[in-house]
C-alpha cells in the first residue's frame, strides 16, 4: 500500500542525501519525494510517497527518525488531507488540433502557459487522479515533454504537521 | 583573545575530558598538529590511519569513554573508513576528525580532496563538514553528545584547513539543542509491568543478552534479574562479560558457534527476554525456527531494532539499565525447577570440547591464557577462528573484558584495538588473540606499541591458513582450499625487528611459561603459537540453518 509521509527536517546541507540514501540503502521504494521550505526558518518539509506494508512503513519511520536532521514524521495516509501535484506538459499542437486541446484545458481547469509554433505548454494542478487524467487526454496530440513535481500534502482542519502542534486555532 | 580553529578543537576535546587521541598527520591537518605541539593533549602516532580508528575504538570499548582519532584529508580520511564502519556496527562512541581542503577548493577535485562526509554517510551516526569557524565549538559539542548518548556510534567532523586557521572567540557551549535527537531512556511503565507479569508466568524463560547491556553498564541489574528468576542467560559475542560465564545460570554464547546448551535452550524456551541485542543472523540462524515457541520481550534503546528481524510481543524502548531495574522491582518470581534441571543437564552433557590428541591445539592455548590471567585480562580478538575460540574457551566474568569486531567482522582490528585498550586501562593485562592472517593486516602497529612502550601481548594462533574460510571450504566446498593457504613471515623475527619481544611455541608444555614470560616482560610481545593446521571451530550451525541443528562439538 502507498503511504504519504510528511517529514520535517533541519534545513542542513546534505539532508536530502541522507534521506534518499537511507531509502536506497535499505531497499525501500520511493514513489515520489518533494522538498521545500516551511513557515519556520531552518526547517524544510518533505512529502514522501512510499510503497510498502505496515512492517516496512514501521521500519522506514524508525530508520528516518534515527537521522539526526529529521525532526518529525507524520504518516498522514489514513487521515483527512489535501494533496496536490503540478504538471507541465509540452504537447504537439497543429492549427487543426489547438481548439480541441484548449477545450480539454478548460474542462480540467488547467492553463496554457506557453504557445510555440507547433506546441503548447499546459500547466495543471490537482490530485494524482486529475493529473493522470489530463495526461491521458493529451496523449493523442503527442506529448513532447512532461514534468511532474511529485505530491505535496497537508492535513485538513485543526490537525497540524509542524513543530508547534499546540498552537491555538484561529 | 580569539583562538584559531585548531586551538578551538584541542580546547574542545579537553572540555570533553579527552586524555588520549590517535592519529596521523598530513597536509590538510597540519594546523591542528601545529596547535597540538603546544598542548598537553596526549597523541599517539600510529603507522596507518586504520590503526588510529581501531585504537580509538579499542580505547572506547575498554573504558566506556569516547575514542578520538585524527587523519588528514583524502587517503587519510578513507583509511579511517573501515575503522568507522567497525565502530558503527558495534555501537562504539568514536569521534573521527579529518582534515579537508580549504573551503574555496572544495568540489574541485583538489589534491587529496575526497567527499568523506558523503563516503561515511551510511556508517556514521551523524557527520559534519564545518565550513564556518563560528560553528566549530558547537559542532564538536554536538558530536560528542550524539556519539555517547542513546545508542552510541561514530561521528565524523570534516575540518577544512582554512577553518583550522581562522580565528574566533572560543566559547564552549554547555548544552546541546537538537530538535531531531532525543533518545528515549525511560521505558514505558505499562510495558514494564506487562513484561514483569509475563516473566512471572513463563515456565521456560531465557535471557538473551547483547552488547547493549555492556554499553549501558547494566550488568548488576541483569545479574539481579537472573538471580531473582533463576532464568538462564545466554549472551551474544558482543554481550560477553555482561553476565559471569562462571555462574550456574550462564549458558555461554548462542548462535552459529554458540554452545549446544544455549541453542537448545533458546529453541525450547517459552519466553525470550532480549536485552540490548538485535537478532543478528549469526545469532538467529534460520529466523523462522528461532525460538519458535517463545513469546518475546525486547528491551533496546534503539526503537528501530525492535521488530526489525523478528516479531515482538512486548517492546520496551529505553536504557536497559533503567528498564531492568524497574522490571526487577515489579517481578513476580518464577522458579520453575524443571527448566533449570534441564539446562543443567544440557550443560553437563554438551560442554565445549575438542580433540586433545595431535599437535598444539588453539583451544588449549585459550584455556591456558584463562588460567594464567585468572580471567582478569582484557581479551581483544581479531576475526575468524581465533575470535571464536577466544569467545568459547575463556570465561568472561566482567563487562569490557572481551573486545572484538562483532558486526563488521574486521580482520586487523584486534592489535590496534588492543593498543587502545591498554592505553585506556594501563593496569590491565591486555592480550590480542590473533590469527596469522589477521595480524598481518595491521602488523605495522608494532612500531607504535614499541615506540610508546605499550605492553600488549599478541597471541598468534598460527595455522598458516585463513582458518575460518578454510573451515567453510572444508565443510561446504569439498575441501577446495582456494586461496586460503597463506604464508606469513617469521613472526618472531618481525617482532624483534620492530623492537618487540618474539617467542615461538610449538609444544603444549611451553604454553604457560611463554605466557608468563610475556606478561612479566612489561613490553610488547608477540607469541607465535604454531598450532594444528586444520583444527575447526565447533559446534557450528551451517549458515541459514536452524540453531538447534549443530555440527560437531
Amino acid at each position: 500500500m502507498r503511504h504519504i509521509l510528511a517529514v520535517l527536517v533541519e534545513n542542513n546541507p546534505g539532508v536530502l542525501t541522507r534521506v534518499a540514501g537511507l531509502f536506497s540503502r535499505r531497499g525501500y521504494n520511493i514513489d515520489s519525494l518533494t522538498v521545500g521550505r516551511t513557515e519556520s526558518e531552518n526547517i524544510s518539509r518533505m512529502t514522501i510517497v512510499v510503497e510498502g506494508d505496515d512492517l516496512v512503513l514501521e521500519q522506514v519511520t524508525k530508520q528516518l527518525h534515527k537521522l539526526i536532521d529529521v525532526i518529525k514524521i507524520h504518516d498522514i495516509t489514513s487521515e483527512q488531507y489535501v494533496d496536490r501535484e503540478l504538471v507541465l506538459v509540452k504537447v504537439g499542437a497543429e492549427p487543426t488540433t489547438r481548439g480541441e486541446i484548449m477545450q480539454i484545458v478548460d474542462i480540467f481547469r488547467a492553463r496554457i502557459v506557453d504557445i510555440g509554433r507547433r506546441t503548447l505548454i499546459i500547466e495543471c494542478t490537482g490530485d494524482e487522479n486529475k493529473i493522470d487524467a489530463v495526461i491521458e487526454s493529451l496523449k493523442p496530440f503527442g506529448i513532447k515533454e512532461l514534468v511532474r513535481t511529485g505530491k505535496v500534502a497537508m492535513l485538513r482542519g485543526q490537525k497540524f504537521t509542524s513543530i508547534n502542534e499546540n498552537r491555538e486555532d484561529d | 583573545m580569539p583562538k584559531s580553529g585548531a586551538e578551538i578543537i584541542i580546547k574542545s576535546l579537553q572540555e570533553e575530558g579527552v586524555d588520549a587521541i590517535f592519529g596521523y598527520p598530513g597536509g590538510q591537518i597540519i594546523p591542528f598538529y601545529d596547535a597540538l605541539y603546544d598542548s598537553n593533549l596526549k597523541h599517539y602516532l600510529v603507522r596507518h590511519e586504520q590503526g588510529a580508528a581501531h585504537a580509538a575504538d579499542g580505547y572506547a570499548r575498554a573504558t566506556g569513554k569516547p575514542g578520538v582519532c585524527v587523519a588528514t584529508s583524502g587517503p587519510g580520511a578513507t583509511n579511517l573508513v573501515t575503522g568507522i564502519a567497525t565502530a558503527y556496527m558495534d555501537s562504539v562512541p568514536l569521534i573521527a576528525l579529518t582534515g579537508q581542503v580549504p573551503c574555496e577548493l572544495l568540489g574541485r577535485d583538489s589534491f587529496q580532496e575526497v567527499d568523506i562526509t558523503g563516503i561515511t554517510l551510511p556508517i556514521t551516526k551523524n557527520n559534519y563538514l564545518v565550513k564556518d569557524i563560528k560553528d566549530l565549538a558547537k559542532t564538536i559539542k554536538e558530536a560528542f553528545h550524539i556519539a555517547t548518548t542513546g545508542r552510541p556510534g561514530p561521528v565524523l567532523i570534516d575540518l577544512p584547513k582554512n577553518v583550522q586557521v581562522n580565528k574566533t572567540k572560543f566559547n564552549y557551549p554547555e548544552n546541546v539543542h537538537l530538535k531531531g535527537y532525543k533518545p528515549t531512556v525511560e521505558g514505558n511503565k505499562g510495558q514494564i509491568s506487562n513484561a514483569a507479569k509475563m516473566i512471572g508466568e513463563s515456565r521456560k524463560p531465557v535471557i538473551y543478552v547483547g552488547g547493549g547491556v555492556v554499553i549501558s553498564g547494566a550488568e548488576a541489574e541483569l545479574y539481579r534479574l537472573a538471580e531473582l528468576t533463576l532464568c538462564p542467560v545466554t549472551t551474544t559475542l558482543m554481550g560477553k562479560g555482561a553476565f559471569p560465564e562462571t555462574h550456574p545460570m550462564s549458558l555461554g554464547m548462542l548462535g552459529m558457534h554458540g554452545t549446544r546448551a544455549a541453542n537448545y535452550a533458546v529453541s525450547e524456551c517459552d519466553l525470550l527476554i532480549a536485552v540490548g541485542a538485535r537478532f543478528d543472523d549469526r545469532v538467529t540462524g534460520k529466523i523462522d525456527e528461532f525460538a519458535p515457541n517463545a513469546k518475546v520481550i525486547h528491551i533496546d534503546i534503539d526503537p528501530a531494532e525492535i521488530g526489525k528481524n523478528v516479531q515482538i510481543d512486548i517492546p520496551i524502548v529505553g536504557d536497559v539499565k533503567k528498564v531492568l531495574a524497574e522490571i526487577n522491582e515489579k517481578l513476580e518470581q518464577s522458579l520453575a525447577s524443571d527448566w533449570q534441571d534441564k539446562i543443567a543437564k544440557w550443560k553437563a552433557k554438551h560442554p565445549l570440547k575438542y580433540e586433545t590428541k595431535g599437535s598444539l591445539k588453539p583451544q588449549f592455548i585459550i584455556e591456558q591464557i584463562y588460567d594464567v590471567t585468572k580471567g582478569e585480562a582484557i581479551i581483544v580478538t581479531e576475526v575468524g577462528q581465533n575470535q571464536m575460540w577466544a569467545a568459547q574457551h575463556y570465561k568472561y566474568t566482567k563487562p569490557r573484558t572481551f573486545i572484538s569486531s562483532g558486526g563488521l567482522g574486521t580482520m586487523g582490528y584486534g592489535f590496534p584495538a588492543a593498543i587502545g585498550a591498554k592505553i585506556g586501562c594501563p593496569d590491565a593485562t591486555v592480550i590480542d588473540i590473533a590469527g596469522d592472517g589477521s595480524f598481518q593486516m595491521n602488523i605495522q602497529e608494532l612500531a607504535t606499541a614499541v615506540y610508546y612502550n605499550i605492553p600488549v601481548i599478541v597471541v598468534i594462533l598460527n595455522n598458516s591458513y585463513l582458518g575460518m574460510v578454510r573451515q567453510w571450504q572444508e565443510i561446504f566446498y569439498d575441501r577446495r582450499y582456494s586461496c586460503t593457504d597463506i604464508t606469513g613471515p617469521d613472526f618472531v623475527k618481525v617482532a624483534e625487528a620492530y623492537g618487540a619481544m618474539g617467542i615461538r611455541v610449538t609444544e603444549a608444555k611451553e604454553v604457560k611459561p611463554a605466557l608468563k614470560k610475556a606478561i612479566a616482560a612489561k613490553r610488547p610481545v608477540v607469541i607465535d603459537f604454531v598450532v594444528e593446521r586444520e583444527e575447526n571451530v565447533f559446534p557450528m550451525v551451517p549458515p541459514g540453518g536452524a540453531i538447534h541443528k549443530m555440527l560437531g562439538g
